[in-house]
């Protein structure tokens, strides 16, 4: 190491810095509240080979591989040569950019000394694309919505006004999804002006003593850290609802001396209706689980995440293929950790958490058809509900946290003023935390009805009400998610769309995390403690815990 | 007087009617009763000034007291009793983790154990309609739970109760009749904001400390009252402003991080006083660094920070406290910063300090991690012999072999290219800091000037404004005890928010001029209490956004009731400004208003005149130092000067090293110094482009 290299460091930091301050410009200005509440973006920085140096840490993980692999294929398919200073390049190709119609992701090169050294990147989940709209229903891409294949959004400055006034014409919401647009064009603007005053304040023409180092630095400390891992191969099937049955993940994990490779051989086709993933999303999810454990602390760029291999064959549900549709994509990429840690888990069974509610609790909530005749109130909610986190190795699992997304939950009183909606209850939902030594987390009881004299649309696409999440290591499972109208109605499947009449109460339970360990073997004042606070009942503690009847 | 107690040190300062200051004192804070420190400090100055406790006119007073009892853990029993159905707010809170890849992540203590979570029925609607009564007999079988979990405090927090106090009010006088002796936080008065988990945290928070603070303040009454002061004591509040002892015991949440906030005060009062518009604080003491962005002489304010958290420096990891701040961001870089190496070869500082015991390895006293304080001794920018004005022996082979051990040999550097390296890399996250809380804050760096203080900010001012693309700094007088001089500068005020949501376009004006009336009655009693006599100003705002957006944006209201005719120019400030910040309007988009501000204050201080500096006359060093140029990497002699000695129109070309009692400040090759009228040093960049 030499002085330069601290000097390499502090340019680093100052890119990571740089895509942080990126995202957080596009989170401030994006209409769309799933990036509010999600931080659904993603913002990052390229050499000019196309190599990802720096990408903001933000809300949901389903950026991370899924950039570095689009910006390389932009970069392909445009000429080095043809570009200009101005130009931003743009697709919502769900197999190139984000997995879903609604991510737009933008590239744009940067010019130093009217040469390109590199490129800045983001990208934002938009309201609205047409089709269908947001949901599973659409039984291929054509159903789902406008597709814009990779091309120029802006020309030397530019805007190109003919392809903005497509997206406009073809979304329900266009005020909106123009404004998410110019807040792209700015994040990469941003980034790209802050790139070049940092080679102006450390003097240098070009990324490739910096970029090498980057990458050759991240590249050491994921290999060291796969060094210390066992070598082999190992295989895991998780079993998840589907839409209208039962879908098998299959994965294999090799850990190899210099790389990993997860394989989902012997997954279950793609299916009719909008859940199946594109391999770049289910790449994201996989790798940012593999990634939790292994070399954590080291950020995302070309070198930390090349060593992370993920195949799977063409057209089966982790791996869909055009024209399948896709729209719900994070339906089952979200359940791909429990599937990788599944795997995972043989290898290192004292770092690996039990299985968790993982899917988040979509509530998306409308106004129903006939309400503009009627003179209903006009809504539309998306609200995000989450259950338990499985039990880690060493810690109880966390009640009613997003995991593996990273959203945020609503609060009632903000909901409760903006639509006419009325929550009943909101609390844990007791004994839904798998038993253990570590207990699941708990999931959530919500009671929710329309506030006013009116029907109410609930559209659903959630998992683990069928398969609950698997207790690990002696852990017993957690809670399955439960739905139904009032409480003598008739449960509710995981997918699908739904009418709330007046006056009806929405029972929507989130399922618990699993537990980790023998439940018998959970120390007496861990037991106590959850006793006195509510979380399990005495006739759990009793029956599970302490083998009384 | 202004008397500061923080955790390590009280500040105190004496000014005369002229607002002259006449004398400052450090003395070491006293922990178990801290109004022993505060008396040590008090008699200190008035010895100094020859001056007794009749002549004193007026005494402000801040206090870490109330943020470390948070930290600390040492308030009240406390219960928490909620809407029913809605028990678990606390648990609940956002649903998330604060650290994407933490798999073994904690979640914040919030206080209140779900065992202490008791509920009662009745609910409002976010109208404000009653949709169920209260439940009034439930209340015996609470009041019993109460006691049987020894319950000294209790925070309230039903649902949508900003928009309807009633059934909040109602439990209180109910509970209070059964248990006189429990202390009862109500949300509606802490925190009307809508969101409960926020004003729930807030309301916990402020029930917690409530018992603790009330008898320290009462204690430090006594004991000043005692030795004859007979001026009324005011409190600093953390939105920058003071309040009465008896508000502050009644609100002591407002009372957390207001000595950081006397810092800020003192920068805007500069701004005003030098006509500069556009100011970054930079506040860097022994543990963390704070910045704070002042703009048209008003410090950033927000309507939330956080305490408590999990991880000191992450965001989200805390709990939220919604009460109107002066919003400063606090990283981990200060003086006694630790310096190491990680497993990647990258040099990493903080947020470990060595605090000020046992201190950086140069201070001899068994520190034997390399700090940032000992980078600076070994790259020569602290002078051995005058350093605490000799109290303190500094020893630069500890520091020098402190950075070899801990981050020379991993990278085998000497031990000066391991100070720049520390040196680089904490300046550069301090430059970082600022531009992502500017850009947070739709603001620039670059344009501004950076008034630094606190006992590092003098030091390592330049280099940190290089990074940040800021060419002027300003080093105001007396450095080391900021925040004390910021606190006789504040006004007495009030602030309130309170939530009302509203669509621009269909505004109900009527109702909405009774609401803020109703605001500005009851911050107007607040502040009249400690300002008997004088004019009265009050600010009026709306936190405007369109409709699907989660930013909001701060728009001033005329300072009256409201008319039709006033949409218009509303609804075009909201464009200006979200255009100023996004560059561009989005034509057609419906605008609403969750939440509404109105503060009230008294006239500060008269601003002190700024005689214009004579023409400036470079000042030849009569003693120099060997330093390692920050610029050039590069071993140079440095002037030397004493600040005592600089005169109003001297100038000093760098690099060089301005010493005085509690700090240093070093003028880096590529600036130069100068002093102006009031005798404030003035950092200029002498040229643009690269380093």
């Amino acid at each position: 190491m030499t002085q330069t290299n601290t000097r390499l460091q502090v340019m680093w930091n100052r890119l990571l810095a740089v895509v942080e301050e990126q995202g957080q410009a596009l989170i401030r200005a994006a209409f769309s509240p799933i990036v509010r509440e999600c931080g659904d973006i993603s913002a990052g920085i390229f050499d000019a080979q196309g190599r990802m140096l720096a990408q903001a840490v933000t809300g949901t993980p389903g950026h991370i591989n899924t950039m570095a692999e689009a910006v390389k294929t932009l970069r392909d398919r445009f000429p080095i040569a043809d570009m200009r200073p101005g130009d931003i390049y743009m697709t919502n190709d769900p197999w190139i950019a984000s997995g879903h119609l609604n991510d737009f992701l933008l590239m744009m090169p940067v010019f130093y000394r009217d040469r390109v050294i590199g490129f800045t990147s983001c990208t934002s989940h938009l309201v609205d694309l047409g089709g269908l709209g947001m949901g599973p229903e659409g039984a291929d891409i054509y159903d789902e919505g406008l597709l814009i294949p990779p091309c120029k959004l802006v020309s030397g400055g530019e805007v190109n006004a003919l392809l903005l006034d497509i997206v406009k014409a073809n979304a329900r919401e266009p005020i909106a999804n123009e404004g998410d647009i110019y807040a792209l064009i700015a994040c990469c603007e941003a980034g790209s002006d802050r790139l070049v005053q940092m080679m102006d304040e450390f003097g240098i023409s070009d990324l490739d003593a910096l970029s090498d180092y980057i990458i050759e630095t991240s590249r050491r400390g994921t290999l060291d850290a796969i060094a210390a891992l066992p070598k082999g191969t190992w295989r895991h099937v998780l079993k998840v609802d589907g839409y209208d049955s039962e879908i098998e993940l299959h994965a294999a994990l090799t850990i190899a001396e210099d790389h990993l490779l997860l394989d989902f051989n012997g997954t279950d086709r793609c299916v009719g209706k909008g859940i199946n993933v594109p391999l770049n999303y289910a790449t994201a999810y996989s790798v940012f689980a593999l990634r939790c454990i292994i070399g954590a602390d080291i950020p995302n760029n070309a070198g930390s995440l090349g060593p992370f291999r993920v195949t799977g064959p063409k057209g089966c549900i982790l791996n869909a293929q055009s024209p399948a549709p896709v729209a719900m994509r994070h339906t089952l990429g979200q359940m791909t950790p429990d599937l990788v840690y599944g795997c995972l888990s043989q290898v290192l069974p004292d770092l690996v958490p039990a299985e968790g509610a993982s899917c988040m609790y979509d509530l998306p909530l409308r106004h129903a058809p006939e309400a503009l005749d009627r003179g209903d109130d006009l809504f539309a909610l998306e609200l995000v509900f989450n259950g338990g986190t499985g039990a880690r190795p060493t810690l109880d699992g966390l009640s009613a946290t997003a995991f593996p997304s990273g959203v945020w939950g609503s609060q009632v009183e903000t909901t409760e003023a903006v639509a006419p909606v009325l929550f009943h209850r909101r609390e844990l939902r007791v004994d839904s935390g798998g038993a253990g030594r570590l207990r699941g987390g708990l999931g959530q009881h919500i009671e929710i009805s329309a506030s006013k004299d009116q029907d109410v649309m609930l559209f659903l696409s959630v998992e683990r009400v069928l398969n609950p999440a698997k207790g690990r290591a002696g852990g017993q499972d957690g809670a399955p998610g439960r739905i139904r109208v009032n409480t003598d109605g008739q449960d509710l499947p995981g997918k699908g769309e739904f009418r709330i009449r007046a006056g009806e109460t929405l029972i929507f339970e989130t399922p618990g995390g699993g537990g980790f360990g023998p439940p018998a073997e959970r120390a007496e004042d861990a037991l106590n403690s959850d006793l006195s606070a509510g979380l399990i009942s005495e006739q759990a503690a009793n029956r599970i815990y302490r083998g009384r009847s | 007087m202004a008397i500061d107690i923080g955790g390590t040190f009280t500040d105190t300062v004496l000014i005369n009617g002229t607002s002259d200051i006449v004398a400052t004192t450090k003395t070491p804070t006293t922990p178990q009763q801290p109004a022993l420190g505060a008396l040590d400090g008090a008699r200190r100055v008035l010895a100094s000034a020859g001056a007794n406790w009749g002549q004193i006119s007026g005494l402000i007073h801040g206090t870490t007291l109330a943020t470390n009892a948070l930290i600390e853990r040492r308030g009240a029993v406390t219960a928490t009793i909620t809407t029913e159905g809605f028990r678990d707010i606390l648990e609940i809170a956002y649903e998330r983790r604060y650290s994407q890849y933490a798999i073994n992540l904690v979640k914040p203590d919030l206080i209140v154990p779900r065992t202490h979570a008791l509920t009662i029925g009745g609910r409002m609607d976010a109208q404000g309609c009653e949709l169920s009564p209260l439940d009034e007999a439930q209340v015996p079988a609470l009041a019993a739970q109460l006691k049987a979990l020894q319950v000294e405090a209790v925070a309230i927090c039903l649902l949508h109760a900003y928009a309807n106090p009633a059934h909040e009010l109602r439990l209180k006088a109910l509970l209070a009749q059964e248990m006189p002796d429990l202390v009862i936080s109500l949300s509606h008065e802490i925190s009307p904001e809508a969101r409960e988990f926020d004003r729930l945290c807030t309301t916990i928070a402020n029930a917690y400390i409530q018992p603790l603070m009330a008898g320290y303040l009462a204690d430090f009454k006594a004991r000043f009252t005692e030795m004859g002061l007979t001026c009324p004591i005011l409190m600093m509040t953390a939105g920058g402003g003071m309040t009465t002892v008896e508000t502050a015991a009644r609100l002591p949440i407002r009372l957390v991080e207001s000595g950081p906030a006397g810092g800020a005060i003192l920068a805007a009062r500069i701004a005003q006083e030098t006509g500069e518009a556009q100011v970054l604080s930079f506040d860097m003491g022994g543990t963390t660094a704070k910045l704070c962005l002042i703009d048209d002489y008003r410090p950033q304010t927000a309507r939330k920070f956080e305490i408590s958290r999990a991880e000191r420096f992450i965001k989200g990891s805390g709990m939220p406290v919604r009460i109107p701040v002066i919003e400063m961001i606090e990283i981990g870089a200060g003086g006694g910063s630790i310096a190491r190496v990680d497993r990647l070869g990258r040099v990493q500082i903080g947020p470990h300090s060595a605090g000020s015991d046992p201190g950086p390895a140069a201070f001899g006293k068994g520190g034997t991690h390399p700090t940032v304080t000992d980078a600076d001794v070994t790259q020569g920018l602290i002078e051995p012999a005058r350093f605490a004005e000799g109290r303190l022996a500094i020893d630069p082979d500890a520091a020098a072999s402190a950075l070899t051990q801990d981050v020379g040999q991993h990278l085998n550097l000497p031990p000066e290219k391991s100070a720049f390296a520390v040196s680089e890399i904490v300046d550069e996250s301090m430059a970082s800091a600022g531009r992502m809380h500017a850009v947070e804050s739709g603001k620039d760096l670059e344009p501004r000037v950076m008034i630094a203080f606190g006992g590092n900010g003098p030091l390592h001012a330049t280099r940190v404004a290089r990074r940040s693309r800021m060419n002027r700094v300003l080093i105001p007088r007396d450095p080391g005890v900021g925040s004390a001089v910021g606190f006789l500068y504040a006004p007495v005020s009030y602030e309130i928010i309170r939530s009302r949501y509203a669509r621009l376009e269909t505004l109900d004006i009527d109702g909405l001029n009774r609401f803020l009336d109703t605001m500005l009655q009851e911050a107007q009693s607040v502040v009249r209490a400690g300002a008997p006599t004088g004019d009265l100003s009050q600010r009026r705002v709306a936190f405007m956004r369109y409709h699907g957006q989660g930013h909001e944006i701060e728009i001033r209201l005329p300072d009256r009731a409201l008319t039709q005719s006033d949409l218009p120019a509303l609804q075009q400030a909201f464009e200006v400004e979200y255009s100023r910040q996004f560059s561009r309007t989005v034509p057609g988009m419906t605008i609403e208003i969750l939440n509404w501000g109105l503060s009230v204050s008294s006239a500060a201080p008269a601003l002190r005149g700024t005689a214009n500096a004579t023409e400036a006359t470079d000042q030849k060093p009569t003693e120099t130092r060997d330093i390692l140029c920050d610029v050039t990497g590069e071993w140079r002699p440095a002037g030397l000067y004493n600040r005592d000695d600089l005169h109003p129109g001297d100038r000093v070309q760098g690099p060089a090293l301005i010493v005085e009692a509690q700090t240093t400040t070093f003028v880096s090759a590529d600036f130069s110094a100068s002093i102006d009228g009031p005798g404030n040093i003035w950092l200029t960049r002498k040229t643009e482009g690269p380093a």
